[in-house]
This record gives C-alpha cells, sequence and structure tokens, in this order.
C-alpha cells in the first residue's frame, strides 16, 4: 500500500457533514414554489454535481491519485456525453 | 540460425497507472459502470421530456421524504466506509472491523428500505407496467381528480418501467455491494488486513462509493426532479 504509518487523513466527517447539508438543501430547493421549474432544475443538478464531485475526490481519493489514473476515472466522461447526444439523436430524428 | 538475429531484448515493465492491479481493475470496471448507468439515465431523461404527459410529478406518487431518508442514511455509509479505510491505514484493527460492520448494516438497511418503498408503491397500485387496475392510482387517475397536488396522467406505464429499471439496478448494485462488504468484513474478522496491506478495504470502498454516487445523481433526476 501507499501508506504504511498513520496518514493525516482528509476531513472525512467534514465531507459528510457537507453531503447532508447539500442533500437538505436539495429537498429545500426541489419543493420550493417562488422559482420556475428551469431555475431548479439547474440548481438540483449544480447541487447534485457538487455532491458527486465531493464523494469522488475525498472519499475515492481521485484528488490524491496520480494524474494517470484520475485520466482514467475521466475517461468515461465524454465517452458518456457521446452516448446521450447519440440517444438524443436518435429521439429527434 | 536466421530467427535468432531479429530477436530483441523484452520490453521493460511499465509503470502503467502507478497503482496495484486490483485497484486499476475496479477502476476500469467503474469506467464501464458510468457507460451502464448513463445509458439508464439519458434513456430516461430523453423519455422523460419527450413525453412530459405521461409523467407524474415525483412527490405525487413516489414518497420522497423516506427516500430522503435514505439518501441521508446511504451517505452515512459511505462515511463509515471511508472511516474503515482511514482505520486500516492507521492499523487500527477494533476500528475497522466496527466501521465495517456499520457499513454492512447500514447498506443492508438501505435496501430493506427501498424494498419497503416499492412494497408500498405496488400497494398504491404503480407497477412497472403501469397502474393496477383497481388500485386507488388507477381510480384516480380515470376519474381526474387531484390526486397530491394534481390530475395524474391516463398511463404511467413508460414512467413505471424506467423507475424501476433505474432504482431497481441500483437496488441489485447496492445488494452486491453489501454481500462484498460482508465478506471483506469476514476477513477483517481473521486478520487478513493490516496498515501495509488493505488493499481489500480499499477496493471494496472505492465500489461503495461510486454506487453512493449513482444514488446521488438518481435520487436527484428521479425523485426531485
Amino acid at each position: 500500500m501507499e501508506q504504511t504509518e498513520h496518514a493525516k487523513h482528509p476531513p472525512y466527517v467534514g465531507i459528510f457533514a457537507a453531503l447532508a447539508v447539500l442533500t437538505a438543501l436539495e429537498l429545500g430547493v426541489a419543493f420550493f414554489e417562488n422559482w420556475p421549474k428551469r431555475v431548479i432544475i439547474l440548481v438540483l443538478v449544480f447541487l447534485a454535481i457538487w455532491k458527486a464531485l465531493l464523494v469522488a475526490l475525498y472519499y475515492m481519493h481521485l484528488r490524491f491519485e496520480p494524474n494517470r489514473l484520475r485520466i482514467l476515472a475521466l475517461a468515461p466522461l465524454p465517452l458518456a456525453v457521446i452516448l446521450v447526444i447519440a440517444v438524443i439523436t436518435e429521439y429527434v430524428w | 540460425m536466421a530467427h535468432a538475429a531479429v530477436m530483441r531484448p523484452p520490453a521493460p515493465a511499465e509503470p502503467g497507472a502507478g497503482v496495484y492491479n486490483a485497484k486499476l481493475g475496479m477502476w476500469v470496471f467503474l469506467g464501464s459502470e458510468v457507460m451502464f448507468f448513463t445509458a439508464l439515465i439519458g434513456s430516461y431523461i430523453i423519455l422523460r421530456f419527450g413525453n412530459e404527459q405521461y409523467w407524474a410529478q415525483p412527490a405525487q406518487i413516489l414518497n420522497v421524504p423516506i427516500t430522503a431518508f435514505n439518501t441521508f442514511w446511504l451517505i452515512c455509509s459511505s462515511v463509515t466506509m471511508v472511516k474503515a479505510f482511514a482505520a486500516a491505514q492507521d492499523g487500527n484493527q477494533k476500528a475497522l472491523r466496527g466501521w465495517l460492520v456499520a457499513t454492512v448494516v447500514i447498506g443492508a438497511m438501505f435496501v430493506g428500505i427501498q424494498a419497503y418503498e416499492y412494497a408500498q408503491l405496488i400497494h398504491l397500485g404503480f407497477l412497472p407496467s403501469g397502474y393496477r387496475a383497481g388500485s386507488e392510482l388507477a381510480e384516480a387517475a380515470a376519474a381526474g381528480t387531484p390526486y397530491h397536488g394534481s390530475a395524474l396522467p391516463a398511463s404511467v406505464s413508460l414512467y413505471g418501467a424506467t423507475f424501476y429499471t433505474m432504482t431497481g439496478f441500483h437496488g441489485f448494485h447496492v445488494t452486491m455491494g453489501v454481500i462484498c462488504m460482508a465478506f471483506v468484513t469476514w476477513k477483517a474478522f481473521r486478520g487478513s488486513y493490516t496498515a501495509t496491506d488493505h488493499r481489500g478495504v480499499e477496493v471494496i470502498g472505492l465500489y461503495w462509493h461510486f454506487v453512493d454516487l449513482v444514488w446521488i445523481i438518481l435520487f436527484t433526476i428521479v425523485y426531485l426532479i
């Protein structure tokens, strides 16, 4: 393993608190009736991406991994976008 | 010996991604899982926004409060998992076992709550094939009366099929994760993981956090939007 001695760990409990607060915020935004639906969707997607990034960077340790592994982890994302665009074109045409 | 003249020494070993093979393998597997869930989520988004008239508002049929609690619960399991990993790094066997047991229990409870949610939805009349004939939902949809705020769609077969497919596949992943985690926990009780070698804990942790990450996206798309 990379680490053999007592390591200084990332703030795991702090990240957990942030995830819990963001989840509560999502619930508040989802049922907030004064904003247009499109604004609510954009805010919810932003909050979901924020939470996903916190999990990937700190709990999955991508922030501390070698660049080559980060590239490997990010490699499917462009492919995922291509897949969604392909499905959209199939639906539209 | 003609062929001996063209022989070359073997290529030197390459460093690869700079991590051990099991971890690299898990990341490659997770890459394929990204594509799998993208196919499901992408299809859901396209089907939904192309057929808005066949979609109920999430809070009309789905039990958002209980799922929100389940989401919080899964996040709790992620922090117990990562604490188990930290304990393994520190060589703290007692903490490692305790956090792993907590993760298994919380993961199993997530699956249990999801099963309860499904049972509740099926009782209400929301099936993968649409409304169950004679159910509360089918009667409200047929009468066109407001149900939790507004009228229900005439048919929810597309909604039901996509909802159960996405959440069902995720639940299947959590179930597999709980089974694998139980195996890792058993190994931890046998003293298989040390401060210098705790690869099993790290690899199952990557899978577990990925499952949590996917749920974060699914919860937003299926239950909140």
